[in-house]
């Protein structure tokens, strides 16, 4: 995989676009699989984490980028790592006081989110080269993929395991739940699943020639 | 006169892959028969949505692929049949379609097709309806009940992704004698009751479809064994393990432990030994490593059995032998004819 550092181009639609579809963190990366695999029971976990994963990813490239020139190149990681820290820090305390149910519900992920490996990826590689608007735009195109690929799996692990989508009943109460779903072996069922039809669309989209700048 | 100049091979075997396993479809076929007529209408259902089911998904995963059709090499086939034989005569039909697509999707094409598979497809469709069902894979209905050719068990048409309905009062209708709802193993797990070695022989106790009569399985593995259809040597081994264990726990605690018998002819034990771990895909080509394999199977079965939060543990026992494979080959390899042993100076 080639990094792409267009440092002297300016901000296009693909540098937003390019965490959705073509470097999708979950389905093409797969970057960050720790959470994907572990919060994803329900969709609405999925969507939480995934915004709470935006957040820290957009403002930490925000000051990554802003601070690029003056960070040495020795303790770059170093650094990087403390400032995404303080944005985990913000956002568990934010959940915590904004809903225990859920800050319950995500468990110690939401502390993890600072050695996920998207946010410290994209730090490193696009952040630390791009000006801060660029950045910025480009951390919330992966936000978004990467909310995407959460809820996605979320969802369809909350329909087959529960018979729920967002908590509301979809086949009635005589529904057969997948109880495998919830379970971590149906997490990776259902990545593979989601992988599969990511890579045929992709392929197909190749085929037709839509693909964003590739 | 000519003289045709040929390289050898000069006699060619007319065993195939297809000959194999169609053989192996027809031993089965008695086991079928029985399952039917111990069950009636529920059982044959079974078996046929999931051998149809098995067959369609191979068929459609092989022009997805763009490959020829390999339904004629008879896998899939036994895949179906072996994986409804496992499987409780009131599954519901949509779950059963649910374990032989798995079967077949993620338990074989996956790998790469026929040969290429890791573990025992059929197996895989069962431990994942295991996973995701795990009350309706143990819901049990009385054997030879009155009506069993004229209507279904109320679960078997259960419309698809809905729970099936609560089976208790129908079982007390059908008014069969004795019947626990539960299998020999439980019982002995968990009401520390034997059932008796004539029963389980004769089938005449609850199980899978096609897991009640050891002799019909035992006999029809006779029958694999003497065409050369299969390694007599696995099911040997499985049960000889089986057995030496079970043996060695009676002799410590008679009071707690049953004895070999029963730990030989209860459960899917005969089945997964006969049927199961001969698998040719799945288990290994040595001749040592096959008898390693197979008593690794015996006894980590038994220990599941005795100390594990299931009743039956074959299923695991199996599938471990198979993950097991690839090292057992690559350590049992034989020494070469001819060429010195490691570290043996002549």
């Amino acid at each position: 995989m080639s990094l792409p550092n267009p440092a002297d181009e300016g901000i296009t639609f693909d540098t937003f676009m390019e965490g959705v579809w073509r470097q999708n963190p979950v389905f093409v990366m797969v970057l960050g699989m720790c959470p994907v695999m572990a919060v994803t029971v329900s969709a609405i976990n999925g969507i939480s984490m995934g915004i709470a994963t935006t957040f820290v990813l957009t403002c930490s490239c925000f000051l990554v980028s802003l601070l690029r020139k003056l960070v040495p190149k020795e303790v770059r990681i170093a650094t990087y790592i403390v400032i995404i820290a303080t944005f985990v820090t913000l956002v568990d305390y934010l959940i915590q006081a904004g809903s225990l149910a859920l800050y319950e519900a995500l468990g110690a992920f939401i502390q993890l989110i600072v050695v996920n490996c998207i946010i410290l990826g994209r730090a490193e590689a696009h952040a630390s080269r791009n000006p801060p608007l660029k950045a910025v735009v480009n951390a919330l195109g992966m936000g978004l993929g990467f909310t995407i690929g959460l809820f996605a799996l979320g969802g369809t692990r909350e329909i087959l395991g529960a018979g729920k989508l967002f908590g509301i009943s979809l086949f009635g109460e005589h529904f057969q739940p997948w109880v495998v779903m919830v379970l971590p072996p149906g997490g990776f069922f259902v990545l593979g699943g989601w992988l599969l039809l990511f890579a045929l669309f992709r392929g197909k989209a190749a085929e037709g020639g839509h693909t964003h700048g590739a | 006169m000519s003289i045709e100049l040929r390289t050898s091979p000069h006699q060619v075997s007319d065993r195939s892959v297809p000959t194999i396993m169609k053989h192996v479809v027809l031993s089965l076929l008695p086991v079928c028969a029985f399952s039917v007529w111990q069950y009636g209408l529920s059982a044959l259902a079974l078996l046929l949505t999931i051998t149809a089911t098995c067959l369609l998904t191979e068929r459609l995963l092989n022009r997805s692929a763009g490959q020829p059709s390999t339904l004629g090499d008879w896998s899939a086939a036994i895949t179906g049949v072996l994986l409804a034989l496992t499987l409780p005569p009131s599954f519901p039909l949509w779950m059963g379609v649910v374990a032989g697509f798995v079967a077949i999707a993620i338990g074989k094409a996956l790998f790469g097709g026929l040969g290429f598979n890791v573990f025992n497809p059929a197996l895989i469709g069962r431990a994942f309806v295991q996973a995701a069902f795990p009350v309706a894979i143990t819901t049990w209905v009385p054997a030879f009940s009155a009506q069993r050719f004229t209507e279904l068990v109320p679960t078997t048409l259960t419309a698809p992704l809905m729970m099936p309905p609560e089976i208790v009062d129908w079982v007390k209708q059908q008014a069969v004698d004795a019947f626990t709802g539960a299998t020999p193993l439980a019982r002995w797990k968990f009401e520390n009751v034997v059932a008796s070695t004539y029963d389980l022989l004769t089938g005449a106790v609850t199980a899978s479809a096609g897991e009640t009569s050891a002799i019909l399985i035992l006999v029809c593995g006779l029958y694999l064994a003497a065409r050369k259809f299969m390694d007599w040597r696995i099911p040997v081994a499985v049960l000889a393990s089986a057995a030496l264990t079970a043996w060695l726990f009676q002799w410590y605690d008679p009071a707690h432990y049953p004895s070999p018998t029963f730990v030989l002819f209860s459960g899917g034990l005969m089945l997964g030994a006969v049927y199961m771990a001969t698998d040719m895909a799945t288990s290994p080509v040595t001749p040592l490593g096959v008898w390693i394999y197979g008593a690794v199977i015996g006894v980590v079965t038994v220990m599941i059995r005795y100390f594990g939060g299931l009743t039956e543990g074959v299923m695991y026992a199996i599938l471990l032998g198979n993950a097991l494979t690839p090292f057992i080959d690559l350590y049992t390899q034989p020494r070469v004819f001819g060429t010195r042993q490691q570290g043996k100076k002549k």
